[in-house]
């Protein structure tokens, strides 16, 4: 199929028509029909069960930075399953094309789905998971009772909803882009792609992009301004560390990112000459600094997963982590080196061999770090007392995964080599390869660590290592064969090939995917069957691993209060400080709370946000200004009122308390 | 663990909790927040300067900055803007006196100059497109346009701003929360104040320099 050519706008819906519905798509007709159907399904059960109610108040409009953090995980789960669907598409299509076969997608479709997959991993799974992460960790690893600005943090949450929600729109109504996951102009400007596609991509990472920007703003003030009295900051444990430097990325680089594609936009809306190939504009300045955000991202990503392994690895062995102050300089020296790489990504542009030299060194430079990392990790582990659980499980295969990946990154760092491997295989597999091996171990690691903070129950350990062997034999499986692939010199994107001795690599890739698939299933199982037996896994101490920090020193799940009483720190590993100097839990003495209310104005905001961002894909005008209005008359309304607190009375504090003592003192 | 409820007796007592409740003041790091949001805005503008910076000599054979700057009119709006922050200065003195006459005084004299800057800027563009240096026109115009838009947008943002805080003003009064709110808005316009000052420079004179 080739794509229509730009439909006629009307006054009433711009340029949404009948046509705009992929009804000759069979793929995506059977998978709308079985959204529509699970939907219902979850719409009635939620019904019939009356849960509205319960949803909204309870959930829909809290502040409390816990459950934001878990909704934040449920949205990167979902959003992750969309994104690994996308995946095995592809490398089923892969696999299939050879000997004049077309495969079973067209290039339109197919070009929908490579663009989708890399940004729904990368905005809605992999952000979500590190947001909602450092949402629920970062203020009880501080002591805190919530984070800095809670309603900010709701709204932050339901921005990068909507942001999802409008690229799960795009695949039922018209299209998303077909230009890769950053949307280079040309081929992204309106000459080239004059349908919807682009639009959806460029308004569901704006509105996204704004939760993402403030939740940054958020943590960053949270650690600054709300840590226990005594926490310096050579006191705050690596995990809050690593997500302070991964949220001053996020509001050194986002604002960056936003900018750039409201330049596209304008140049898309209003046929501005930015990035076009007449009128003086420059493509290449868009590649330039849509990288100067994107190389920040991909620290922003790992850093946080660092503080993890950290956490992981000295918790299970059982000793304060090796190099403590190593590891916090080295998260700083990271943090400052990601801003000046990003040109490693166009090595071919042609900015000549000293510039080239220049970010090929900085890029090298980032390893050294990285490696003080690696081996601090591992002094860790020496002469420990491991523990190998789940979380440790997956710190030991993000160390051997994680450290090929750096080294074939490294291999692509040295110029004369990129030019060879640019946009090859070679590279698809380098950065699957750090972003799996790091990002998503050191998720899985987090998710197996402190599910039972969050539940108050563990994780089914079978189905865990089930999962895990899965997904570590199928990630070696699925993606050293683009290794060979690229240094064969196969391109990226493609979607049918010629020479049939490449195959047997497509088709060993197509079986590693499968068995990730495996993995995943296994997860949810794991899930599953956790909660299913949630009695006999219960965790009743609040501290499931003996752990060392602060989160560990309240019950499981923690009280909306986090702490009946705010902890004093005297020493690196407050909690394991408590425990070795009889840090006693006070029993009396309670005291009102202070809390911040919850409100439905982020909700609503975002809500209106959505159909903003519809109505300015399809050019619905009159639409897009009644958002406009709606957004700027809500925020105003909700700047008049002032009652935004409340207190949790003593008694309730005592008797939540109290339910602690027993549970302790039944479990001693 | 042990759950006995006494501290041991013996040995220096370390205390590991506040027994008291110190509530953190209402909007105890907003000024904090709203500081690094600033700073986030800035690097918008550093984008726009950057584009701004590399497209600004591609003219693409229409016009440049000596055929449609006229520097009298930018230094009266230069003018305009410079002392809706002094005034804004006034307001921001009257209210830590607690003067709230004065305050609203100053914050009104301090909307009508920015509303006078953004007439004169609109005049300005009007001009502009008038002649046919339309945004589309060439790769410096789109720049300068957005630039200098993007710029007045805020302004226009901070207007609207100020007239929600003169209602939440005469509503409340000098309350600690509108004292907030009126040192946010202090700063964001300082903010664009001194982002003003990088346009004039930046691109007007050293536009007409070139």
């Amino acid at each position: 199929m080739t794509p229509h050519p730009a439909p006629e706008a009307g006054p009433l819906l711009g340029r949404l028509s009948l046509e705009a519905f992929p009804l000759h798509e069979p793929i995506l007709v059977a998978t709308f029909i079985a959204v529509a159907i699970g939907g219902i399904a979850v719409l009635a059960l939620v019904t019939r069960f009356r849960l509205w109610g319960w949803l909204w108040r309870e959930w829909f409009t809290t502040v409390d930075h816990k459950r934001i953090g878990i909704m934040y995980m449920i949205l990167g789960l979902v959003m992750f399953l969309r994104g690994f669907a996308d995946a095995v598409m592809m490398r089923l299509q892969q696999a299939m094309a050879f000997g004049g076969s077309e495969g079973y997608l067209n290039a339109h479709h197919y070009d929908q789905v490579f663009t989708a997959h890399g940004v729904i991993m990368i905005f809605f799974v992999a952000m979500p998971f590190i947001t909602g992460l450092m949402n629920y960790i970062v203020p009880l690893q501080i002591g805190a009772r919530d984070v800095s600005f809670p309603f900010l943090n709701n709204f932050s949450f339901w921005m990068t909803t909507a942001g999802a929600v409008l690229t799960m729109i795009s695949l039922f109504v018209g299209e998303f882009a077909q230009t890769g996951w950053l949307a280079y102009p040309p081929l992204s400007g309106i000459a080239y792609s004059p349908n919807v596609g682009v639009d959806y991509y460029i308004w569901a990472l704006q509105i996204a992009g704004v939760g993402t920007t403030l939740s940054g703003i958020n943590l960053i003030v949270t650690i600054l301004k709300l840590r226990a009295p005594g926490m310096g900051l050579m006191k705050m444990p690596v995990f809050t560390w690593t997500s302070l430097c991964s949220n001053i990325l996020i509001v050194a680089s986002f604002p960056v990112l936003t900018a750039v594609l409201a330049l596209l936009s304008l140049d898309r809306y209003v046929g501005t000459n930015f990035f076009t190939n007449d009128f003086g504009g420059s493509p290449m300045m868009y590649v330039n600094l849509i990288w100067i955000w994107g190389h920040p991202e991909v620290y922003i990503l790992i850093l946080p997963l660092f503080g993890v392994f950290s956490e992981v690895a000295s918790t299970f062995s059982g000793k304060k982590l090796f190099g403590y102050t190593s590891m916090v300089y080295a998260t700083v020296c990271i943090t400052i080196l990601s801003y000046i790489v990003w040109l490693h990504h166009f090595f071919t542009m042609g900015s000549g061999a000293s510039v080239n030299s220049f970010f090929g060194i900085t890029t090298m430079v980032i390893s050294i770090p990285t490696g003080a990392k690696l081996f601090n990790w591992l002094f860790t582990m020496y002469r420990g007392r491991i523990r190998f659980e789940l979380p440790m499980m997956w710190t030991v295969a993000f160390m051997l995964t994680f450290v090929v990946g750096g080294m074939t990154g490294v291999l692509l760092a040295v110029p004369p080599a990129d030019f060879v491997l640019h946009n090859s295989l070679f590279l698809v597999a380098h950065f699957h390869n750090v972003i799996i091996g790091g990002v998503l171990f050191g998720l899985f690691a987090a998710i197996n660590y402190w599910w039972p903070k969050a539940f108050g129950f563990k994780l089914d350990v079978f189905w865990g290592k089930v999962s895990f062997w899965c997904w570590v034999v199928g990630f070696w499986l699925a993606f050293m064969p683009l290794y060979i692939l690229g240094l064969m010199g196969v391109t990226r994107r493609m979607r049918v090939f010629d020479d049939p001795s490449l195959q047997i690599w497509f088709v060993i890739a197509g079986i590693g995917a499968a068995i990730i698939a495996l993995g995943i299933a296994a997860m949810l199982v794991q899930f599953a069957v956790s909660i299913w037996k949630r009695e006999s896994l219960a965790d009743t101490t609040g501290d499931p691993w003996n752990g060392r920090t602060l989160e560990w020193a309240t019950s499981s799940p923690p009280p909306d209060y986090n702490f009946a009483f705010t902890p004093v720190i005297h020493r690196l590993d407050a909690w394991y400080d408590m425990k070795q100097h009889g840090g006693e839990r006070p029993l009396a003495g309670f005291r009102d709370i202070h809390m911040p209310s919850n409100t439905g104005a982020g909700v609503i905001l975002a809500g209106i946000s959505l159909v903003m961002g519809f109505a300015l894909v399809w050019h619905i005008w009159w639409l897009a200004g009644l958002g406009f209005m709606g957004l700027i008359g809500t925020a105003i309304a909700h700047t008049f009122n002032y009652k935004r607190d409340f207190h949790i009375p003593a008694e309730t504090v005592a008797k939540a308390e109290a339910v602690r003592t027993r549970l302790l003192a039944a479990g001693a | 663990m042990s759950t006995t409820v006494l501290p041991a007796s013996a040995g220096p007592a370390e205390t590991f909790y506040d027994f008291d409740e110190h509530p953190h003041p209402e909007g105890h790091s907003t000024m904090l927040g709203f500081w690094i949001y600033l700073m986030s805005d800035c690097l918008i503008f550093a984008i726009l300067f950057a584009c701004y910076a590399v497209l600004g000599g591609n003219f693409a054979a229409g016009p440049g900055p000596k055929d449609l700057f006229d520097l009298n009119l930018v230094a009266v709006n230069t003018a305009m803007l410079l002392f809706s922050s002094i005034t804004y200065g006034f307001a921001m003195l009257a209210m830590q006196q607690d003067r709230l006459r004065a305050t609203q005084l100053w914050l009104v004299v301090t909307g009508l100059f920015g509303a006078a800057f953004l007439s004169i800027e609109l005049y300005e563009f009007h001009h502009m497109i008038a002649e046919g240096a339309t945004p589309q026109r060439s790769a410096f115009l789109s720049a300068f346009f957005t630039l200098v838009g993007t710029h007045g947008l805020h302004v226009t943002f901070g207007i609207v701003w100020l007239v929600t805080l003169l209602a939440q003003l005469a509503r409340h009064g000098l309350i600690q929360a509108n004292k907030r709110r009126l040192m946010c808005l202090s700063l964001f316009w300082h903010f664009l104040d001194v982002i003003w000052i990088g346009v004039f420079t930046f691109v007007y004179l050293m536009g007409m320099l070139r």
